[in-house]
C-alpha cells in the first residue's frame, strides 16, 4: 500500500503542507504545519500516500455507499434528483480527553431536557415560577395538548436526543441545536464508520478509535428496558414513514443492525388501548416502539387528522401504560432554538449546577426586549423558525437586500413568537478531500445521547457534517453537505472484543411466522409477482428484437410476422399493429416497451415496481441482493439515445441474466422462512398467469398460427428441452404436453402448481378451517384440472373445432386470480378480523 | 332553567368496518352558572374498550374503541343540566384592550397569561391583517375590551349571513370571511381569529342553545343543533366572558356549555378514525328539552318519534 510518490501522482504530504487553515479554529492543526495532538498519527499515516491512494479509497467508499444502497432514489426518471449519501474519506478526529469534557456536557443537557419537557406535560412549574415564559410552550405547534398529563410508565419523553455543535473561534464547543422529536442521522454515522473501517482499517485501528458498536447494544437493551410488560422479551418495533422518506435508507440500515422489526403505521393496530402487530400468524402485542414518524403524524384520531403514517389511538395505549414510545409523543415541544437563552437558569434551578456546554447566544423574539434587539442588531443573526415543523430556511440579516430586510421584519413582527434569532458564528473547519485537493471546511458535529438507567450515554462519534465549499455559512445534508465519520480517540487500548466482531454482524434468531409483519409478507409476494413479471416482459420483448435483426430468414420473418398480431392479442402493442405497419414504426414501438417508464408493463415501468417493493424490504434483503438491484439500473439503461437493435438486444440479454442471478439468490441465499415463502408464491403465481395468457393468445382469436410456437419455446426458456426431446419443428400437442402437464420442466404450468401446493401446505394458519387452508385447496384444484386433461386430444381438436384450449385458459386464468386474491385476504389485510 | 338534552349521533357505513376509534366530547361542564345533574352516553355497537378522562382544557372526554364489523355507530348522550344566567360585567368598566394585551403576554404563568395560550393560531385559525383590519373598527384605542367586543360581535351578525350551505366542516376560516357568510362554528372561528389577529386571547365554545318554536307552533323533538359561540378574555378581574356571534346576543341561561378549545378541532363532540373503505352518512338529532326542576327524577321518555335532521358534522 506504501508507495512512493510519482510524477503523475502527488504526495499526500505534499498536499498537507499546502494546507491554509481559513484562519478560523482549524481541528487537523494548531497552526501552520503543527497537527493537534489527536491528529498527529493519522495526518503521519497519511503523509505517506500520494493523490492517487486518496483517490482509489474514495472511490472505494463510494462503491460502498452505492452498494448498501445509501444513494437510494425511488427508480423514477422524472425525478432524477440527487440523493447520494456524500461521504468524505477523511474522518473528524477528538482527543480522549477533550471528548470526555463534551461527555460530561452533553449528558448534562439531556438530563436537563428529560427534566423539563416533563414538566411542561405535567405540573408546569417552569411556567409558574417564571421559568420559561408561558407562550414559548403555548404559541408551540410541538406542544401537543393531548399529552398533557401522560407519565410515562417507564422512561420519559425523551429518549433519543441529538446534539448539533460548533466550535467557536476560542476553540470551545458550542451548542447550535437540540433534536429531541426523532432525532435523524446515527443510522447515517453507523453507515459512515464501517465504510471509513474498510478504507482506513490500519490507521483506524492504530489511533485506538473507540468502536460504536457497544453503544448501539446498549441502547437496545435500554429500549427493551423500557417495555412496561413483557420485560424478558419484549418486542420492539422500529416505526417507520415508510420508503417515501428521505432519511428510509437509515431506518431500514438501524432497524436491522438492532434486529427490531422494521414497521410502518399501517402495520400496527390498537385493540383495547393496547398496541398490536399485525402478523402472518396474526397479532402480536408490541412493548415498545422506536418511533422515527414526527409527533403530529403519529395518531390521526387525536393528532393531525389527514395523515396514515401513524396509528388510530396510539395516544391513548400510550396513555393507558401499555407501550412505551421513545421518544414519547409531544417530545418535539424542546426542539427549539427558543428555548436556549432559559437553558443557563433553568440548570442552576433543576440541577443546581452550571450550564457546562455553552449554547450559541439566542434571542427567542417573542419577548418585546429581546425582539427590539433583534431588530436593531440584525446583521448579527441569522433568523430562524422557532418551532418544529416551521417553514422556510434560515435568513442571514447580513446577507439581505432592503427590501427583504422590511420584509423578514414585517413577518417577524407579525408573529415574533415563531422566530428566534442567532448568532453568526464563525464555524471551525477541518480537511476535506475533494476534487484532489484537501482544503479546510466549516464544520457541525451532531452527538447523540441516550439514558441509560439513571444515567446517560453518548455515542463516541457522531455525524459530522462539512459545508460544500469552503465558504459556506450553512452546513446540512439538505443543502449538498457532506458527511464525515468522527474518530473519538481512546486513552488506552480499545476493548478486543469489538475488536474481533466487525460491526455489522449481529446474529438474527430465525423469524417466526409472528414475526413477519403482514405488510412485509405482502411486498415479498409482489417482490416475487413483479420479478417474475419483469423477467416475462424481457423475454418476450427479446424473442421480437431478435426477429428484427434484418438479416433474419425465412423462418425468422414468418415467426415475426405471428409475433405480431400475437402481442396485439396480449394486449402489449396497440391494435393498429394488427394489420401492416411499417417496421421502423413497430421499432419505435418496442423501444417504448423497454423505456417508457410512464407504460404499464414496460421493462423500465416493472422494474420501478420491483424497487418499490424491495425498498421496502430494505432490512430483510441482503447487501449482494442491493448490488444486484443497483446492477439492473445501470443495466437498464440504453446506451444511445435512440435504441439499435444490438443495443436492445444487450440490454435485455443483460437483464435476462440479471434476473437469473436474482432467482439464483434466491433459491441458493434466502433461508426458507416465510418471506422467501412469500416471494417465491409471488413468483409462481405469476409464472402461472403469464404462461396462461401467453398459450391464451396463441390460440385465440383464431386462426391459430403455429410460426408463434417456436419462439413461445424460446420465452418459456422451453426450446433446448423441445428440440432434445421431439427433434421436430414446434407442433402444439407436444409444446402443451411440455409447457402445461410436464412435471419436471421448471417452466411449465403443473411445475408452479406443485411448487404452490407445497408452500400452501407450510402457511401459517389459525386452525378454523380445517387441516388445508383454502390455498391449498384451490392449487389442488388446479393441479385435478391439468391433470384430466388430455392435451393431444385437446390439441387435435383444435384443429378442427378450436375453443377448448381456450376455456382451459380462462378457467385457469379465474383461479389462478382468485387464488392471489384469497393469499391477499388471508395474510396481507389484517385490518380485517377473520 | 333546567334542560334534558339529547344529543343522538347515527353513523351508518357502506362497507362494514371492522375498527372504530373514537372521541366522545358531550358532557355539559361544571360551571359557576351551570351545573350537570346527571350525563351518560349509550353506545351501539357495545365498545369493546373505554377510558373516560379530562382533557387539557378540562372537558370531559371518552375515549371508546370498537372492534368487529359493524355497519353503523349510534351514540346517544343524555344530559340534565342546570342554568342559570351569567351576570356580565359593564361593558365600560372593563379595563382597555390594550392593556389586556399586554398582560396576556406576561413573563410567569399569571392567570392572565393562562388566557393567552388562546391569543395564538391553532389548526383551524390562523391570524391575519385582514381580521385585524376588521377588527380595528371597533377597538379603538384605550376603548374598554367588552365595549369593543360587543360592537364587534354585532357587527359579526350584520355583515355576516347565516347559510348552512355556504360553507362546511373543511371550509377554512379566511374563506368563511371572504364569503361573508356560514354557520354558527364560522361566525365563531371568525370572531375568534379577529380578535387574536390583534393580540387578544378568544377561545371557542361549544355547546347547545334552546331553540323557540315560532309562536303559535308547537316545540319539534330533535329540530335543535348543536351550537357554538367564544369567549372573550376580559383581563383577570372579569374573567372569560361569552358572545355569541350568531345571535348577536350575551348568552344567557338559554346556552348550555360542553366544551371549551382553542377552535372546533380541539371540541368536536365526536371524532373517529374507522378502518374501512366505504363511504359513511351522519345523522345528528339533538333536542333541548326544558324541565321544571322536578322532572329529575321522574322517569323520562326518550323521544319517541324523533324527527331527525341530516347535517355535516359542523356546529350550527
Amino acid at each position: 500500500m506504501d508507495m512512493p510518490p510519482t510524477a503523475e501522482s502527488m504526495g499526500v504530504a505534499a498536499m498537507l503542507s499546502a494546507y491554509r487553515e481559513a484562519g478560523t479554529f482549524d481541528e487537523a492543526y494548531a497552526s501552520e504545519r503543527m497537527p493537534r495532538p489527536a491528529w498527529a498519527s493519522f495526518l503521519a499515516s497519511l503523509g505517506k500516500y500520494n493523490e492517487a491512494d486518496l483517490h482509489s479509497r474514495h472511490e472505494s467508499a463510494n462503491r460502498l455507499l452505492r452498494e448498501h444502497g445509501a444513494t437510494y432514489t425511488i427508480y423514477n426518471q422524472q425525478q432524477s434528483a440527487d440523493r447520494h449519501w456524500k461521504l468524505d474519506i477523511l474522518p473528524l478526529i477528538i482527543g480522549a480527553e477533550e471528548w470526555r469534557t463534551l461527555e460530561v456536557g452533553l449528558k448534562q443537557r439531556s438530563r436537563l431536557l428529560q427534566k423539563v419537557v416533563a414538566d411542561v406535560y405535567g405540573e408546569r412549574r417552569l411556567l409558574k415560577e417564571g421559568w420559561v415564559p408561558p407562550g414559548l410552550v403555548f404559541a408551540n405547534p410541538g406542544f401537543l395538548r393531548a399529552a398533557h398529563g401522560i407519565k410515562p410508565k417507564r422512561g420519559s419523553f425523551l429518549f433519543h436526543h441529538a446534539v448539533d455543535l460548533a466550535r467557536g473561534a476560542d476553540g470551545r464547543w458550542i451548542v447550535l441545536a437540540d433534536r429531541t422529536q426523532a432525532p435523524s442521522g446515527i443510522g447515517y454515522a453507523l453507515e459512515n464508520r464501517i465504510v471509513l473501517t474498510s478504507i482506513f482499517g490500519e490507521e483506524f485501528r492504530a489511533n485506538q478509535v473507540q468502536r460504536l458498536a457497544a453503544f448501539f447494544q446498549m441502547e437496545r437493551d435500554a429500549l427493551r428496558a423500557s417495555a412496561p410488560q413483557n420485560r424478558d422479551n419484549p418486542t420492539v418495533v422500529y416505526l417507520s414513514p415508510g420508503p417515501l422518506n428521505e432519511t428510509y435508507f437509515e431506518h431500514a440500515y438501524k432497524a436491522r443492525y438492532l434486529n427490531f422489526p422494521l414497521v410502518e403505521g399501517a402495520d400496527l393496530t390498537v385493540r383495547d388501548r393496547k398496541v398490536f402487530l399485525k402478523t402472518l400468524e396474526g397479532l402480536r402485542q408490541v412493548d415498545v416502539i422506536l418511533r422515527r414518524v414526527d409527533d403530529t403524524f403519529c395518531d390521526p384520531l387525536v393528532l393531525r387528522g389527514d395523515t396514515w403514517l401513524g396509528v388510530p389511538g396510539l395516544m391513548e395505549a400510550w396513555r393507558a401504560g401499555t407501550v412505551s414510545i421513545c421518544n414519547g409523543l409531544g417530545a418535539g415541544v424542546i426542539e427549539t432554538p427558543a428555548l436556549m437563552p432559559f437553558l443557563p437558569g433553568l440548570c442552576r434551578h433543576l440541577l443546581s449546577e452550571e450550564l457546562k456546554l455553552p449554547n450559541a447566544v439566542t434571542w427567542w423574539c417573542g419577548q418585546q426586549r429581546e425582539l427590539d434587539n433583534v431588530f436593531a442588531n440584525l446583521d448579527k443573526y441569522v433568523i430562524k423558525r422557532a418551532f418544529v415543523g416551521g417553514a422556510g430556511q434560515p435568513v442571514f440579516g447580513s446577507q439581505l437586500s432592503r427590501e427583504e430586510r422590511e420584509k423578514l421584519l414585517a413577518r417577524v413582527r407579525a408573529a415574533p413568537h415563531d422566530y428566534a434569532a442567532q448568532q453568526l458564528l464563525s464555524l471551525s473547519t477541518a480537511p476535506v478531500y475533494e476534487d484532489g485537493k484537501i482544503e479546510p471546511r466549516p464544520l457541525v458535529l451532531r452527538c447523540y445521547i441516550v439514558p441509560r438507567g439513571d444515567d446517560f450515554e453518548v455515542m463516541p462519534g457522531g455525524l459530522t457534517r462539512v459545508s460544500p465549499s469552503s465558504q459556506g455559512m450553512v452546513v446540512s445534508m439538505q443543502s449538498g453537505g457532506i458527511s464525515k465519520d468522527t474518530w473519538i480517540l481512546a486513552d488506552g487500548p480499545v476493548e478486543q472484543l469489538t475488536l474481533l466482531l466487525p460491526p455489522t454482524i449481529v446474529l438474527r434468531p430465525e423469524r417466526q411466522a409472528g414475526d413477519v409483519p403482514s405488510r412485509v409478507a405482502d411486498h415479498f409476494f409482489w417482490l416475487g409477482r413483479y420479478a417474475e413479471r419483469l423477467e416475462d416482459a424481457v423475454r418476450v420483448l427479446r424473442a421480437v428484437w431478435q426477429r428484427l435483426s434484418g438479416e433474419g430468414n425465412e423462418d425468422q420473418t414468418r415467426e415475426l410476422a405471428a409475433l405480431v398480431p400475437w402481442l396485439v392479442a396480449l394486449g402489449r402493442l396497440p391494435d393498429r399493429f394488427g394489420s401492416q405497419v411499417p417496421t421502423s414504426e413497430l421499432r419505435t414501438e418496442l423501444a417504448s416497451l423497454i423505456e417508457n417508464h410512464k407504460r404499464e408493463g414496460s421493462v423500465h415501468e416493472l422494474l420501478s415496481r420491483v424497487r418499490y417493493n424491495a425498498m421496502a424490504l430494505r432490512d430483510r434483503l441482503s447487501d449482494d441482493t442491493w448490488r444486484l438491484f443497483n446492477q439492473f439500473d445501470r443495466d437498464a439503461n440504453p446506451r444511445g439515445a435512440k435504441m439499435t437493435v444490438p443495443d436492445a438486444l444487450q440490454l435485455l440479454n443483460t437483464l435476462v441474466l440479471d434476473l437469473a442471478a436474482f432467482a439464483g439468490m434466491e433459491m441458493e441465499n434466502m433461508t426458507r422462512g416465510h418471506g422467501w415463502r412469500f416471494l417465491d408464491m409471488g413468483r409462481r403465481v405469476e409464472r402461472s398467469r403469464n404462461l396462461i395468457y401467453l398459450l391464451k393468445a396463441t390460440v385465440y382469436p383464431a386462426p391459430r398460427n403455429d410460426a408463434m410456437l417456436g419462439p413461445l419455446l424460446e420465452m418459456c426458456d422451453s426450446a433446448m428441452t423441445y428440440r432434445r426431446r421431439y427433434h421436430a419443428r414446434a407442433q402444439l400437442a407436444p409444446v402443451l404436453d411440455l409447457l402445461v402437464a410436464d412435471e419436471i420442466n421448471p417452466r411449465s404450468l403443473t411445475w408452479q402448481l406443485n411448487q404452490l401446493t407445497r408452500h400452501a401446505s407450510k402457511l401459517p394458519r389459525d386452525g378454523s378451517e380445517g387441516r388445508h387452508g383454502e390455498e391449498k385447496r384451490q392449487v389442488d384444484y388446479m393441479l385435478s384440472l391439468l391433470a384430466g386433461a388430455n392435451f393431444s386430444a385437446i390439441a387435435a381438436a383444435e384443429d378442427t373445432h378450436p375453443g377448448g384450449m381456450l376455456n382451459l385458459c380462462d378457467e385457469l386464468q379465474t383461479r389462478v386470480i382468485t387464488l392471489s386474491d384469497t393469499i391477499t385476504q388471508h395474510y396481507f389485510n389484517h385490518a380485517l378480523p377473520k | 332553567m333546567r334542560y334534558e338534552i339529547t344529543h343522538t349521533t347515527t353513523y351508518t357505513y357502506e362497507e362494514a368496518v371492522s375498527i372504530g376509534h373514537h372521541l366522545a366530547r358531550m358532557a355539559p361542564r361544571d360551571l359557576p352558572k351551570q351545573s350537570c345533574e346527571f350525563h351518560e352516553l349509550d353506545i351501539l355497537p357495545e365498545p369493546l374498550s373505554m377510558a373516560g378522562y379530562r382533557d387539557y382544557f378540562g372537558n370531559a372526554t371518552l375515549f371508546f374503541g370498537l372492534h368487529g364489523s359493524h355497519k353503523s355507530l349510534k351514540v346517544t348522550a343524555r344530559s340534565f343540566v342546570d342554568v342559570t344566567a351569567p351576570t356580565p360585567p359593564k361593558p365600560l368598566d372593563t379595563p382597555a384592550w390594550e392593556h389586556v394585551r399586554t398582560a396576556v403576554h406576561a413573563n410567569e404563568l399569571t392567570p392572565d397569561a393562562e388566557a393567552g395560550e388562546f391569543c395564538f393560531v391553532s389548526p383551524y385559525i390562523r391570524v391575519s391583517e385582514i381580521f385585524a383590519d376588521y377588527a380595528a373598527v371597533s377597538f379603538k384605542t384605550e376603548r374598554p375590551i367588552l365595549d369593543a367586543a360587543l360592537e364587534l360581535n354585532t357587527r359579526l351578525f350584520r355583515d355576516f349571513k347565516f347559510d348552512p350551505k355556504a360553507t362546511d366542516i373543511a371550509t377554512p376560516v379566511e374563506e368563511a370571511f371572504k364569503l361573508r357568510s356560514g354557520v354558527c362554528q364560522d361566525f365563531a372561528h371568525i370572531l375568534i381569529a379577529c380578535l387574536r389577529s390583534i393580540g387578544l386571547p378568544a377561545r371557542y365554545v361549544s355547546g347547545y342553545l334552546e331553540t323557540l318554536p315560532p309562536v303559535g307552533k308547537p316545540r319539534l323533538i330533535g329540530a335543535d343543533a348543536s351550537h357554538a359561540w367564544v369567549s372573550i378574555w376580559c383581563g383577570a378581574e372579569h374573567g372569560w366572558f361569552d358572545l355569541d356571534p350568531t345571535n348577536n346576543c350575551m348568552p344567557s341561561e338559554r346556552h348550555i356549555t360542553v366544551a371549551y378549545g382553542r377552535d372546533f378541532s380541539d371540541v368536536s363532540p365526536l371524532r373517529g378514525v374507522v378502518s374501512g373503505s366505504g363511504e359513511q352518512k351522519m345523522v345528528v338529532a339533538v333536542d333541548v328539552m326544558p324541565r321544571k326542576p322536578s322532572g329529575l327524577f321522574t322517569p323520562v321518555q326518550p323521544p319517541s318519534q324523533s324527527q331527525t335532521q341530516s347535517q355535516q358534522s359542523q356546529q350550527q
